[in-house]
């Protein structure tokens, strides 16, 4: 049998109600649905019968052992979401219920945990990225990308958006939906191709889908010769290692902060950094928090630049956004003040050499081949003698989850992705699988 | 305790937060200089260092778990702590995004059944749960509109309706979506005034964004007559959805003459605020909206679970499938009440409201006497003519050890304080919140200067947004 009375949510007691009603002048608290048609407030609902904390808990416990997760099996899948080290620090910090039971900071002065916590991670985004200011999260890195072409449209007074055909095909997808709001155009070019003086931007990602990286001052320049922005879609982690966006000439720098802390979690809840030049900041969408005094002088934290938002401005708002992913964002910043100067570069180092090991190991075996012969990161192309589909189902069959199928846009191709996660002989055995085709 | 130092202050060379594993493959060569970095100064801090660094920070935040928190529109209950467990099992918060289909089963059943829940709740067709946030679902509500009107070749549909006392979310919304903005008027009782809408509904409008309960925390009991009127004109219903927790179990959207709502799970269904995120803003449509849900949806056929796109989807608006962790705990939370359950919810969330309401309607200006649901605006006019504003009553509630309601919302009203109790919260609870508010009330009369002086208690006392805004301070730096 199962029984939820008394819930634990609800602490008034019968005794407690009818002391209430009476207050209230009511016989029965149906008297406080008067308003709702009367053929509408019964409403029939048919929803499953209600179970308790450990009846549920048993039954989510096998709905989740259903799911293949990463901490019984290896992983090679990148694309967007990505399995790095998290240390304890973050889940132990971002578990205080201060912090994740707070909403919004509004009242600052009850809320100097949120606001100083987010001015360290707009902070550390700045270090991170080499970008002037940050804001202070967004959804993720696609809308983050979106929000960030509409800012270029409306700076430039343009309505065409150039993205690069190496960004991520999902990007392209929530960057089109974003800007189309605003019947803004979108063109998918060539890294290397003359862009048309009605872009109002160029958006880039470094490292590309692909994996690889490239120099971008010179695309920087001939985005600028026509007086448009350069967007960079950046992976956190490889800066670590590589030069940052705001160190060459990028105007707005976004990013996913998921793999700064954060699980995969099926692919949310992420982080969208948000990044760009000094004088860009009124023109900035999302929550930016800025350091002041109080009246007795001693320094503390508010929401500033609040005319540009939503709950102020309505519809001259720069966005409609209001969430900032608060949560992640301080993942984000005490995953980056845990590891710091040397851990991120380390870990960025360990992905780099161990992706390399990787594919070298893999461009050595008969019918395989790397797609590109260019530097990259953490991620890399492969081309592969059957298709991929079959490769994976193997290696998923030795407890592996492999690349990204990527055989529609390049034949029999497989994007895999290494990081300090995975070991040399993790890679060893797919090589070893691989190498059965 | 000192809480004015940041990280670079703490930082000293050689510290770390963390061990990592040494290299154990051959290195590879790096790449040409030109790509790399040349310096990366971040903080150099030990474990421990951090630790207390981030603990004394949380020491100064205030959430439901701290005390009450009857911040109105934003439904802040208290959230059950197994629900937290159940996000980061292992097979919920360690799996990929793009594995294959067949390796998460399981999480694709969760969101499916999740889907089944939120319509039947709303009695609509369909949902995607895709919206990262209530604002985001407003987005993709407002998209599936424009889609609709376009599908049907009716081009001449550029504005939405709104009312004067809606979220500002609303109007920005409806402009990210390259619509134009009309205003309907309330009237004194607080619900739609009918001729404002009649004139201002014709064939330019593509749909009225009304929130029910609306913004004022009142039922609009004419909103059947306003459906009908916004349908016979050719517009679409929609609802901004943050006021669902007084409907819960007891009415339904759909039948309230809507024709797409967009959820809040962070609100409604319980899942923790995060401090600002992550929320989740699923949205629920008729049918004939069904076909423009962005992508992707969860089906199920044969037993099996898979994603699909819509037919004639307005796209992708995030990069994967929305945010799955908040979706777990809002799934327990549905599971653990079921129908009779979230009935108790919304009358309990009713009733504290109401309660508050005529407890306190003697102390402060009630511009809407009559019932409330979840959520009751004050004004404080009263208090405002003896030069006491809303913004001190705020502050002085600091020094009580509660959250103030929100503040200057509606815009409609005056001094608005806009409480909303939840149904969490217990009759002492409101007691004594009650008891602080009258003490408050008094203390304007005969001691305002504690008022205007207030917080006291707090880490830091009022602080200075002019400056903050004239003189950006959004970082420290660090060089080497």
């Amino acid at each position: 049998m199962t029984s939820i009375i008394p819930s634990p949510y609800l602490p008034n007691t019968d005794a407690d109600r009818t002391t209430m009603m009476q207050e209230i002048g009511v016989d029965s608290i149906e008297e406080l649905f008067q308003d709702i048609p009367e053929t509408l407030r019964h409403a029939q609902f048919k929803l499953p019968s209600p179970l308790s904390e450990m009846e549920l808990k048993k039954e989510l416990n096998q709905l989740a052992s259903l799911n293949t997760s990463l901490d019984n099996y290896v992983c090679f899948l990148g694309g967007g979401s990505y399995r790095h080290f998290i240390p304890s620090t973050v889940e132990h910090i971002t578990s205080r219920s201060e912090f994740y039971t707070a909403y919004t900071p509004y009242q600052a002065e009850a809320s100097q945990g949120t606001l100083q916590g987010t001015y360290e991670y707009q902070s550390l985004v700045c270090q991170l990225t080499g970008m002037e200011v940050s804001n202070a999260g967004m959804y993720d890195g696609s809308t983050a990308a979106g929000e960030a072409a509409i800012m270029a449209c409306t700076m430039k007074n343009r309505g065409k958006v150039a993205v690069s055909t190496t960004v991520n095909p999902t990007y392209r997808d929530v960057i089109r939906t974003y800007i189309k709001g605003r019947n803004f155009s979108i063109e998918t070019v060539e890294l290397d191709s003359n862009l048309s003086s009605d872009c109002a931007c160029l958006v880039v990602q470094q490292p590309n889908f692909f994996g690889y990286l490239g120099e971008m001052e010179a695309y920087v320049q001939k985005v600028h010769d026509i007086g448009a922005l350069f967007i960079a879609i950046v992976d956190p982690i490889s800066l670590g290692l590589f030069k940052p966006p705001g160190q060459y000439g990028a105007d707005i720098a976004v990013a996913d902060g998921q793999a700064l802390g954060n699980q995969t979690s099926f692919g949310g809840p992420g982080l969208g950094v948000f990044t760009c030049r000094q004088e860009y900041l009124r023109q900035m969408p999302g929550r930016i928090v800025g350091k002041t005094v109080d009246v007795e002088g001693k320094p503390g934290y508010v929401m500033t630049l609040v005319t540009r938002e939503q709950y102020i401005r309505r519809e001259r708002a720069i966005s409609n956004i209001c969430t900032s992913e608060a949560l992640m964002a301080l993942a984000a910043a005490v995953y980056l003040a845990t590891l710091g100067k040397r851990g991120l570069r380390q870990v960025a180092e360990l992905c780099y050499h161990k992706a390399h090991y990787a594919a070298e190991e893999i461009a050595k075996l008969k019918g395989y081949s790397l797609v590109f012969l260019k530097p990259f990161f953490k991620e890399f192309a492969i081309r592969c003698p059957v298709a991929p589909s079959r490769i994976n189902q193997a290696l998923f069959n030795e407890g592996i989850i492999g690349g990204l199928d990527i055989s529609h846009i390049i034949n029999n191709a497989m994007l895999l992705c290494v990081t300090e996660m995975n070991t040399k002989q993790e890679m060893d055995k797919l090589v070893e699988i691989l190498g059965r085709f | 305790m000192n809480h004015h130092y940041l990280l670079p202050d703490i930082s000293q060379p050689g510290k770390m937060g963390c061990s990592l594993p040494v290299l154990d493959v051959p290195p590879t060569e790096l790449p040409p200089k030109e790509l790399l970095r040349q310096e990366l100064e971040l903080p150099e801090v030990s474990e421990v260092e951090l630790i207390r660094y981030f603990t004394a920070l949380s020491k100064l935040n205030y959430g439901v778990d701290t005390g009450f928190y009857p911040l109105g529109s934003c439904t802040m209950k208290y959230n059950p702590k197994w629900h937290e467990d159940i996000a980061k099992l292992a097979g919920f918060a360690s799996i990929h995004p793009l594995q294959p289909e067949e390796s998460v089963q399981g999480a694709l059943q969760l969101m499916f059944e999740l889907q089944e829940y939120l319509t039947e709740i709303t009695s609509m067709h369909a949902a995607s749960l895709v919206p990262i946030a209530g604002a985001h679902g407003e987005f993709a509500g407002l998209l599936l509109v424009k889609a609709y009107h376009q599908d049907r070749g009716d081009k001449a549909r550029k504005k939405i309706l709104l009312t004067d006392s809606s979220h500002g979310t609303n109007p920005a919304s409806a402009v990210m979506c390259g619509f134009e903005i009309g205003v309907v008027a309330s009237d004194s009782e607080g619900n739609v005034d009918m001729k404002s809408l009649e004139s201002a509904m014709n064939e330019e409008v593509a749909a009225l964004t009304l929130t029910m309960p609306t913004t004022l925390g009142l039922f609009d009991p004419k909103i059947l007559e306003i459906g009908q009127l916004v349908h016979e004109r050719g517009g679409l219903l929609g609802a901004d959805g943050a006021n669902l927790n007084a409907l819960l179990g007891r009415a339904k959207f759909g039948e309230l003459a809507y024709d797409y709502v967009q959820l809040n799970l962070h609100k409604t269904f319980s899942t923790p605020h995060g401090g600002g995120g992550p929320g989740s803003g699923p949205v629920c449509v008729k049918e004939g909206l069904a076909d423009f849900l962005p992508s992707p949806l969860v089906t199920k056929n044969r037993g099996r679970y898979k994603f699909m796109s819509p037919a004639k989807s307005i796209g992708r608006i995030a990069n994967f499938h929305g945010n799955f962790g908040v979706m777990c705990k809002a799934y327990a939370y549905i599971r653990s009440l079921g129908a009779e359950g979230l009935k108790r919810v919304s009358e309990n969330a009713v009733l504290n409201a109401n309660y508050l309401k005529e407890k306190l309607k003697q102390y402060y200006y009630l511009p809407y006497d009559r019932v409330c649901m979840h959520e009751v605006v004050f004004s404080a006019r009263r208090q405002k003519a003896k030069g006491v504003r809303t913004v001190d009553i705020a502050k002085r509630l600091l020094d009580y050890g509660l959250h103030p309601p929100t503040v200057y919302f509606p815009l409609v009203v005056d001094e608005a304080l806009m409480i909303e109790p939840t149904e969490t919260e217990s009759k002492q609870t409101l007691d004594a919140f009650i008891e602080a508010m009258k003490e408050i009330a008094r203390d304007v009369e005969e001691n305002p200067e504690i008022l205007h002086t207030a917080p006291h208690n707090t880490p830091v006392k009022r602080l200075d947004d002019v400056r903050a805004a004239r003189y950006p301070d959004l970082r420290w730096r660090m060089r080497s």
